[in-house]
């Protein structure tokens, strides 16, 4: 029991100055909360080659639809999971299983962009390269050595590291390389993942877009009744000398 | 009209109704020169109703269970009515509870409120602060987040950390081995009924206490002490309806400051809801870095400054114990302060300076505990831990030498 706390504490007080693994920058996500159009396009994206493994188990697909103006035919084209419109979005992966085939528990990530941050995973779904060390054939530069496959590979296709020598000698890996061709152009493929992390990003806090606009009326109501309100004390303490 | 007059004087017979009303609002008299600083006592009002009735709200639809609870407060966030406002207005309310209460304790260093004869409503004002950082501490374990988990594990450790009964102690707090089920119980149960009980309470009390003295001023000077042929004090006005209208104005630029916060950045960029906490309690999975919310960070900033042991106590029972006495060390203020004069207005150089520094020192801190650890921070939280601590002990020295200016008999206004 004391070791158990002494090495909570050993680890936990001090905390750890590394950043979630690798330090390269991140990019900054071009996403738009209100591009409703973008996180329908992500949404596809996601059914298509996410969903296979990652639920979405806050998220409810008849929410999702009238949040994002997809009609009834639209709706049921993404359900590949489930039947009623009323469910939360599942898969069938089983989670036992996957722990042993990945290595590592597969994350739900209905609430990935709040933890991770949009920059964060549009920079880690476009730095995989091909590193043949890795059970899997690949590696990303912001996730070393993370358990995930490159699932968007044939879209993108797969980078090549090029790697230096730092001044200390170390290899670095300097940039990435086109290697095996994608179906995507660099940019198109950029887009995609913008529009994923979109909806990625609406699947985290789906209120925003309410959130912000009730804020408008609600500070406008703010300003003026700050104006009668001061506007009353002035009145009041005319008589104050 | 003459219904209601009567239905007062009804409840009158039996109640004192009027003498209430009239003790603290009507025929309450205060000093007709509060400024800017003297908003934060309502607004901490304010904001303390905010979040009971949020709070009760949240309480309908959340699970105290180390199964349920993540899960619920999404359910809140996602499926239940307006869920997420109450959530919003709950979570920035608890830091806009400290900025004004932080504001409020600054008010009564910059105009020696706490000094003779206010050391009671100083004393009682710090215990609802103590009150508040449990509460504070209580609540955040209830989301359920893999910072409400590490952090409570890493607080409660620390008791582990008193010499002979520690271990037996912080197992006691849990009620388990670890922070579990039994736990986040406990905490719910301590956050929404003993510790707001003691909190009103101490509210009440600190407000009674404040009446039947009178409030100082930025002056500093005692109103008291000039009154008129009726016995009001010339520098007087009667609270209502001059502050009441005064305060409704604070109030609206509140919560304009507020609802900025609340509509377009409810996270504040990870510091009053922190990234980390979206991904639920796993207890085999240990954050890379642990920091508490950006109110307790000078404490902890504290805490962690202490790297030496002495004799039989090693660094982290000491390091509790600054971080106790940080906080506890306010208390002794009133009897700290040897200045014959209250604001500082009147106060000489050195008072000034010192405050001065005690503030910058308080920042610092508060960054250094939201940090990493590294040599350099280390040695920065020493230096400001000792500053921190030289501002209390040195005050009845720096206070005596401080050269004052005189007071006037009656206070400044326009």
């Amino acid at each position: 029991m004391k070791k158990l706390i002494l090495a909570i504490l050993v680890t936990a007080l001090p905390g750890f100055a590394v950043a979630a693994g690798g330090g390269i920058p991140l990019d900054s996500a071009p996403i738009d909360t209100g591009d409703r159009e973008s996180q329908a396009r992500g949404a596809q994206t996601y059914m298509q080659y996410c969903l296979g493994c990652h639920s979405l188990k806050y998220m409810r697909y008849n929410r999702m639809a009238e949040d994002l103006g997809l009609s009834d035919e639209q709706l049921k084209a993404l359900m590949i999971t489930s039947e009623k419109p009323g469910d939360t979005i599942l898969n069938a992966m089983p989670t036992a299983q996957a722990e042993q085939w990945f290595g590592t528990k597969i994350p739900d990530l209905s609430l990935v962009a709040r933890s991770r941050g949009s920059d964060w995973l549009y920079t880690y779904l476009r730095t995989f390269y091909a590193d043949p060390k890795r059970p899997l054939g690949v590696n990303n530069l912001l996730f070393k050595d993370v358990g995930m496959p490159h699932v968007l590979w044939e879209l993108q296709g797969l980078k090549n590291p090029v790697v230096t020598k730092n001044e200390h000698g170390q290899e670095v890996i300097e940039r990435l390389d086109p290697g095996l061709p994608g179906q995507l152009s660099d940019a198109q493929y950029d887009q995609t993942v913008a529009d994923l992390v979109n909806f990625l990003d609406y699947v985290g806090e789906p209120i925003k877009q309410k959130r912000e606009r009730l804020g408008f009326w609600v500070l406008a109501f703010l300003v003026i009744f700050f104006g009668l309100s001061y506007a009353l004390k002035k009145e009041y303490w005319r008589d104050v000398h | 009209m003459n219904a209601l007059k009567n239905l007062v004087g009804w409840v009158d017979d039996r109640f004192p109704l009027m003498a209430m009303w009239n003790d603290h609002l009507a025929k309450y008299y205060a000093p007709k020169n509060f400024n800017f600083w003297y908003f934060f006592g309502s607004l901490a009002l304010l904001v303390l109703v905010i979040q009971i009735v949020t709070g009760i709200f949240l309480a309908m639809h959340y699970k105290p269970s180390a199964a349920e609870a993540f899960n619920s407060v999404e359910y809140i966030m996602r499926d239940v009515e307006w869920g997420w406002l109450m959530r919003y207005l709950h979570s920035t309310g608890a830091s806009a509870f400290f900025v004004v209460v932080y504001l409020h304790m600054f008010r009564g260093l910059l105009y020696g409120s706490y000094k003779q004869p206010r050391e009671l409503i100083w004393i009682l004002g710090m215990l609802i602060y103590l009150c508040l950082m449990a509460e504070a501490f209580f609540g955040y374990l209830l989301p359920w987040g893999q910072m409400s988990f590490w952090g409570a594990q890493v607080i409660i450790s620390l008791f582990g950390a008193i010499p002979v009964v520690g271990e037996e102690l912080a197992i006691w707090i849990r009620g388990d081995f670890v922070v579990s089920d039994a736990t986040l119980n406990r905490f719910f149960s301590f956050h929404i009924i003993l510790v707001p009980l003691i909190l009103l309470g101490l509210v009440g009390a600190h407000i009674l206490a404040l009446h039947e003295v009178g409030s100082n001023n930025p002056d500093g000077v005692e109103i008291k002490k000039k009154k008129d042929e009726n016995g009001i004090p010339l520098d007087g006005i009667p609270f209502h309806p001059y502050y009441t209208v005064k305060d409704i104005a604070g109030v609206a630029g509140f919560l304009i400051l507020f609802s900025l916060i609340l509509f377009y950045a409810p996270e504040m960029g990870g510091f009053f809801l922190e990234h980390p906490n979206f991904e639920p309690a796993d207890p085999l999975k240990t954050p890379e870095h642990i920091a508490p919310v950006w109110y307790f960070t000078p404490y902890y900033a504290i805490l962690r400054a202490v790297t030496i042991d002495i004799g039989p106590l090693d660094s982290k029972v000491l390091g509790v114990m600054a971080m106790g006495a940080a906080t506890v060390i306010f208390f002794a203020l009133p009897w700290l302060d040897r200045s014959p004069v209250k604001s500082i207005r009147y106060r000489g150089p050195l008072f000034k300076t010192a405050l001065t520094i005690f503030v910058i020192v308080f920042f610092i801190l508060g960054y250094l505990g939201t940090q990493p650890v590294t040599p350099l921070f280390t040695v920065m939280s020493q230096v400001c831990s000792v500053l921190y601590f030289l501002f209390f002990l040195l005050m009845p020295i720096y206070t005596k030498l401080d050269k004052t200016k005189p007071v006037p008999e009656r206070v400044t206004f326009k």
